[in-house]
């Protein structure tokens, strides 16, 4: 039985493939068609062939309140999300805008604070920073980009604009995911792929090694890269390992790295001491270095920083981008692009109410029944509040904690996530996804087409984090 | 190629070495328990040399029976050499350099686990044990093939080649030196079993046929201690171990001086007139074997896994391989 496209209604939501019952958006038409070909059985079909795909490569992630159960297999719908070149072009072009800002941002709080000192931005909420690290002062990194990697999250109002809702500046994850959806959707659609243009996504490894070699010390040589993991008992592991193997760089934990006393960094290997000039660190910053950050930490290398700040290593992302990576911040980027670029934004911020203002508070406070409020530092989507799925006991305890401490809390309007038709149970219901495009920053920068398409997959759920009941899509530029 | 993952390779088949032997030798000698007389008096204790810590733990003040120290031959966590340890073991080893093998190797690894944590626990019971231990055998003769025939021969290779042949080495003398032993107690009721001893002794090696095809004499103690010793063509004998471990090392980098400690153990080993010792001197043989093993170990871990390089300043926290024992 064939599926009736025509019963699917995106409803109030802007729905990405379909605008109205019967009639796809542009870069959709032709996925659309494919699909209605389909019935329910072979549809079924294809999202069992994808999932046996994913167990059979391995495809995992893991949880970290799991008990005994280590490794999960990567929840994926098999429907991908579509995204016309067009418009993608205009979004690649301010993704870098972003960053750049970003960069000069962190940079310029790590040396002049000119941004401070022209009251662009306050210096409360620069002390207040938990990012913020002191050992960074002064510090002048290869191309005085500190940010190399980040990963933007993307959602689509029901008015069909795109907003950024954060800039993931410590270790984003989930690139890795996106490079599996799509071999693992080319295997299940390959129909789709040769009668259209969908961007590939695949050189992202080689451009990350690109960008990875720029920040050696030693240039003209053949730099020694290598990814840093706190290890196998990290829920991003699969992902180190994966982007390891794919530049065909070592994997190392802390342990396999030392600092001699040239200040280089060296890691133990069998023909000796290996000298290693790039570090991409999966690692948090605070732990990276006993000697200079937290003390307790095992996953680092003591001297790590001293290293770093002799310009005997490169370390990606810089230690001390966390500085930006901070949702108080995030509200103050559209100055930043104007400030140091002198230019217009050309992504939008979701609307930002700083808690830590007084006034912003009180409507806080006076709107939490229709407010999404979240802490500024954290990530996973924990410790959050949608106001409109809350209850009043939950909105009662959480307007404590926001009174408690407003400094650490932005609230912002519920965005009515766009959807994307997703098959449950044998039917195809629309499912809420937000988008994260990876951008490497090294002397150009790299915009992956598209990106990761995160899916929640409970109906009606906003939380798409993978650790509370998301899942993925593939994601298509098309045209 | 990282010390900290040379070391894990080195472990993961070291244990996997020990419980296919293990699983091997436990076969061999419950059939041999059946040949030889009760009044002899023999039975799980004296292979657990070979495959524990001397001690096995007693509950109260009687000694275990002997299907306890069966059960901690073939189960017991508490028992590092017991072969449901040697596997978990040897899959946790694998598990952390996944990335480094063939995936049908961790994946039959896995497996191995997967059998020994349901399945290994029937063999306690005669019935099936022989089935079963047999089915263990086949899974790591699997892993070995696969991982012979499909992992590129670089650096990694090397280092399974090292810690296979020298487990193997080590078990073998294990079990020379238990045999050795059991005769050497003079126990009248063995008289006359001396040969089915011998032939035990080459079945627990997979060895009795070969032994046939090249030895073509009766079993006889000094041929038997000259092939398991001395032979350089029989994959289980120690000679033959001793020359790959040699091989395999001197395709390394910095192993000049491992080599030449390694060959001048084999010429040694070479030069022993086996026919003319008594069984205390072979005791004594062995015994010194062991020790050369235990030197040898502790020169590949000062060369590639753990070499004295700490710069003064920082030396970092060093991660375990999981329980190398």
């Amino acid at each position: 039985m064939k599926i009736n496209w025509g019963a699917y209604d995106p409803g109030s939501h802007y729905d990405e493939l379909i605008a109205a019952p019967g009639q796809p958006r542009p870069g959709g038409t032709a996925l659309a068609t494919y699909l209605s070909s389909l019935t329910a059985k072979q549809l079924r079909a294809r999202q069992d062939a994808a999932e046996r795909a994913i167990v059979e490569m391995g495809i995992t992630f893991t949880v970290y309140s799991e008990g005994q159960n280590i490794d999960r297999a990567w929840p994926f719908d098999v429907i991908p999300r579509t995204l016309p070149a067009s418009e993608w072009r205009r979004t690649e072009a301010g993704l870098k805008q972003r960053l750049r800002a970003l960069n000069c941002f962190i940079d310029d709080v790590y040396h002049e604070q000119r941004i401070v000192k022209s009251r662009k931005f306050p210096r409360r909420i620069l002390d207040s920073s938990k990012g913020y690290l002191k050992a960074c002062a002064g510090v002048k990194p290869v191309h005085r980009v500190w940010a190399h990697i980040c990963g933007s999250d993307l959602v689509r109002g029901a008015d069909g604009t795109l907003y950024v809702l954060e800039d993931n500046l410590r270790v984003p994850s989930g690139v890795s995911y996106m490079l599996e959806n799509r071999i693992v959707t080319k295997r299940v659609f390959p129909e789709l792929f040769a009668n259209q243009t969908i961007r590939p996504v695949d050189d992202y490894p080689s451009a990350l090694f690109d960008m990875l070699t720029s920040l050696s010390p030693r240039p003209g040589d053949q730099p020694e890269v290598v990814v840093l993991t706190p290890g196998i008992y990290n829920s991003a592991y699969f992902e180190h390992a994966y982007l390891a193997q794919r530049m065909g760089v070592e994997l190392v934990e802390g342990s396999d790295l030392v600092v001699a006393d040239d200040n280089c960094v060296y890691m133990r290997s069998i023909e000796g001491l290996t000298r290693v000039d790039v570090i991409y660190t999966r690692v948090n910053a605070e732990f990276l270095d006993p000697e200079a950050l937290r003390p307790d930490s095992v996953l680092g290398v003591p001297g790590l920083l001293r290293s770093w700040r002799a310009a005997k290593v490169g370390l990606a992302n810089a230690p001390g981008t966390g500085v930006a990576d901070d949702k108080v911040v995030y509200a103050y980027v559209p100055e930043m692009i104007r400030f140091y670029l002198d230019e217009e934004p050309i992504l939008p911020n979701v609307p930002t109410y700083l808690c830590a203002d007084k006034d912003s508070l009180k409507y806080a406070l006076e709107h939490l029944d229709s407010l999404v409020v979240k802490p500024a530092n954290e990530s996973g989507g924990y410790g959050m509040l949608v106001g409109p799925h809350a209850s009043r006991r939950e909105r009662e305890e959480f307007a404590v904690k926001l009174k408690h401490d407003p400094r650490n809390y932005v609230a912002q309007p519920v965005i009515d996530l766009s959807t994307v038709p997703t098959l449950i149970e044998g039917a195809l219901e629309g499912r809420h996804v937000d988008l994260r495009p990876f951008i490497l920053q090294g002397r150009d920068l790299y915009v992956t087409p598209g990106g990761l398409t995160r899916v929640a997959l409970r109906r009606g759920s906003l939380v798409v984090n993978s650790s509370q009941g998301g899942g993925s899509k593939d994601t298509w530029v098309v045209g | 190629m990282l010390s900290k993952v040379a070391e894990r390779v080195y472990w993961m088949v070291r244990y996997l070495e020990r419980a296919e032997d293990g699983a091997r030798l436990i076969s061999v000698y419950g059939d041999l328990l059946l040949d030889l007389p009760r009044s002899a008096g023999l039975g799980w204790k004296d292979i657990t040399p070979v495959l524990g810590v001397p001690k096995v733990p007693v509950r109260g003040r009687r000694a275990p029976t002997d299907a306890a120290v069966l059960r901690f031959l073939l189960l017991d966590p508490r028992n590092p050499g017991s072969l449901r340890a040697s596997i978990a073991n040897a899959r946790e080893n694998a598990r952390t350099t996944r990335d480094l093998l063939p995936t049908e190797a961790w994946r039959a690894v896995n497996e191995l686990h997967l059998f020994a944590t349901k399945q290994l626990a029937r063999s306690v019971a005669q019935r099936h044990r022989n089935e079963l231990l047999g089915e263990l055998v086949h899974q790591v003769q699997q892993i070995t093939g696969l991982l012979t025939g499909t992992m590129s021969h670089g650096a990694a290779y090397q280092f399974l080649r090292i810690g296979r042949y020298l487990e193997r080495a080590e078990m073998t003398t294990r079990i020379v030196d238990v045999a050795a032993a059991l005769l050497m107690t003079g126990r009248k009721e063995l008289a006359g079993y001396e040969n089915t001893l011998w032939m035990a002794v080459l079945r627990s090696l997979s060895g009795y046929q070969m032994y046939r095809q090249h030895v073509r004499r009766r079993v006889h103690a000094a041929d038997v201690l000259h092939y398991l010793l001395q032979d350089r063509e029989f994959p289980r004998a120690v000679t033959y171990c001793m020359h790959e471990l040699e091989a395999a090392s001197g395709k390394l980098p910095k192993s000049a001086a491992l080599v030449r400690l390694a060959a001048r153990y084999r010429r040694d080993l070479g030069k022993a007139r086996l026919d003319r010792l008594d069984l205390a001197e072979v005791h004594q043989l062995v015994d010194q074997l062991q020790q050369r093993f235990g030197t040898l170990h502790k020169s590949i871990s000062a060369t590639w896994f753990h070499p004295d390089m700490a710069p003064r300043r920082s030396a970092g926290p060093q991660a375990k391989p999981a329980a190398s024992a």
